[in-house]
C-alpha cells in the first residue's frame, strides 16, 4: 500500500505497525520522534499503531543547532 | 553555581550544536568548552542517511540538551516543535526561537510571548530567545519564564554586544536568569557579558565556524570564567578624568 514518509510516496505492507516500519527503513525507532496523521506519538504507541493505506508519517529527530 | 528551574549548572557557557564541520569536531569542540548544556534543533530524518544522528555523538550523561524551536515563524510552529522535542525523550525543556524572518532571524516578540504562556501552561521549562527588551523580558519573566535569552546581535553575525544597553537594563531588572544569546562572535564579547553580570551566555557560531573550533571552544571557556570572576570581584568605576595610580606625592627630589 501507498503512505507517505516526510513527504515521499513509499510503500508498506498493509497493516505494519509504526515501530516494524520505522526499522525497515533503518531507524532505530528509539531515536525518531514520529509524527502519524498529524499527531504525535508516545514511544509506547509504536509498537500498537498500524499504518492505513495513504497514512502520512513524519521522523523527526534531534540534528545540530543553536 | 548557576540554577535554572531547579537544575544547577557549574559551566556559565552553552553551546549550540550547528554548523560544525563534523560531528567529532564538534564533540570535541563542546568537551573543550566545558558547558555542560548544548542546544540541538529538530528536522525531519534523511531517510537516506538512518546513521545520522546527533544523540549518538553526544553524551547526555554529560551534556544536558536544551532543544529549540528554531525555524518556527509563528507561535503555532513553536508549540509543535516543543511538543515535538518533549515526545521525542528530550525532557520538557525547551529555547524558545519564533523568527518570522530569515533576514534577520529577529525574535517575534508577540507570538514569543503567546508560546512561553501555552508552553508554561503545558509544564514546559522555557527559555525564549528574545531581542533585548527589558519591558518584554519582563513580561516573559511574568509569563513564567525560566530564563531569559536576550540576544547580543542577530544569530550568526558575530557583531558581539550591539545591545549592550538594553542587556545591562535586563540584567539589573530580571528575577530570572538571563542568558545573553546570539552574536558573540569573539572570547572578548562573552567576558563583556559575563562582566555586566549575565548570568550565562549561549555561543554557537563563534565556535564552530572558527580556524580551530576546539581551541576557539577553549578560549570562549576561559573568557566566561574570567568575565564571571571580575562581575564577581567588582569593577572599578568608569571615569571621565584620570587619576594617577602612582602617588602624587614625593617627587619633590626630580622638581
Amino acid at each position: 500500500m501507498k503512505i507517505i514518509v516526510n513527504g515521499e510516496d513509499r510503500q508498506a505492507p498493509p497493516g505494519i505497525t509504526v515501530a516494524a516500519y520505522v526499522a525497515t527503513l533503518g531507524f532505530d525507532p528509539e531515536t525518531v520522534v514520529v509524527e502519524l496523521d498529524g499527531q504525535i506519538l508516545g514511544r509506547f504507541e509504536y509498537d500498537e499503531r498500524r499504518l492505513a493505506e495513504g497514512a502520512e508519517l513524519e521522523l523527526i529527530r534531534f540534528v545540530g543547532g543553536g | 553555581m548557576l540554577t535554572i528551574a531547579g537544575k544547577t549548572f557549574s559551566s556559565r557557557l552553552f553551546t549550540g550544536t550547528g554548523k560544525f564541520s563534523s560531528p567529532q569536531v564538534m564533540r570535541e569542540a563542546l568537551e573543550r568548552s566545558g558547558s555542560e548544556m548544548v542546544t540541538v534543533a529538530l528536522r525531519r530524518v534523511d531517510l537516506a542517511d538512518p546513521a545520522d544522528d546527533i544523540m549518538r555523538v553526544l553524551d547526555r550523561e554529560r551534556f544536558f540538551f536544551l532543544p529549540n524551536t528554531a525555524g518556527a515563524r509563528n507561535h503555532k510552529e513553536a508549540v509543535r516543535l516543543a511538543r515535538l522535542a518533549r515526545a521525542s525523550g528530550g525532557g520538557d525543556w525547551v529555547k524558545l526561537e519564533v523568527t518570522p524572518d530569515p533576514r534577520t532571524l529577529l525574535p517575534d516578540p508577540v507570538d514569543t510571548l503567546l508560546a512561553t504562556e501555552e508552553l508554561v501552561k503545558e509544564g514546559f521549562v522555557v527559555l525564549p530567545y528574545i531581542n533585548a527588551d527589558p519591558i518584554l523580558a519582563l513580561r516573559l519573566q511574568e509569563a513564567g519564564a525560566a530564563a531569559v535569552m536576550p540576544l547580543a546581535a542577530p544569530i550568526g553575525t558575530n557583531r558581539g554586544l550591539v545591545t549592550r544597553y538594553q542587556i545591562e537594563i535586563i540584567i539589573q531588572q530580571a528575577t530570572v536568569p538571563v542568558v545573553v544569546d546570539a552574536g558573540l562572535g569573539a572570547p572578548s564579547h562573552a567576558a563583556q557579558a559575563m562582566e555586566m553580570g549575565a548570568d550565562a551566555v549561549l555561543v554557537n557560531t563563534a565556535i564552530a565556524v572558527a580556524g580551530d573550533p576546539v581551541a576557539m571552544a577553549d578560549a570562549f571557556r576561559q573568557a566566561v570564567i574570567a568575565g564571571r570572576l571580575a562581575f564577581k570581584a567588582g569593577l572599578g568605576r568608569v571615569s571621565d578624568q584620570a587619576a594617577a595610580s602612582s602617588p602624587s606625592s614625593g617627587l619633590e627630589f626630580i622638581r
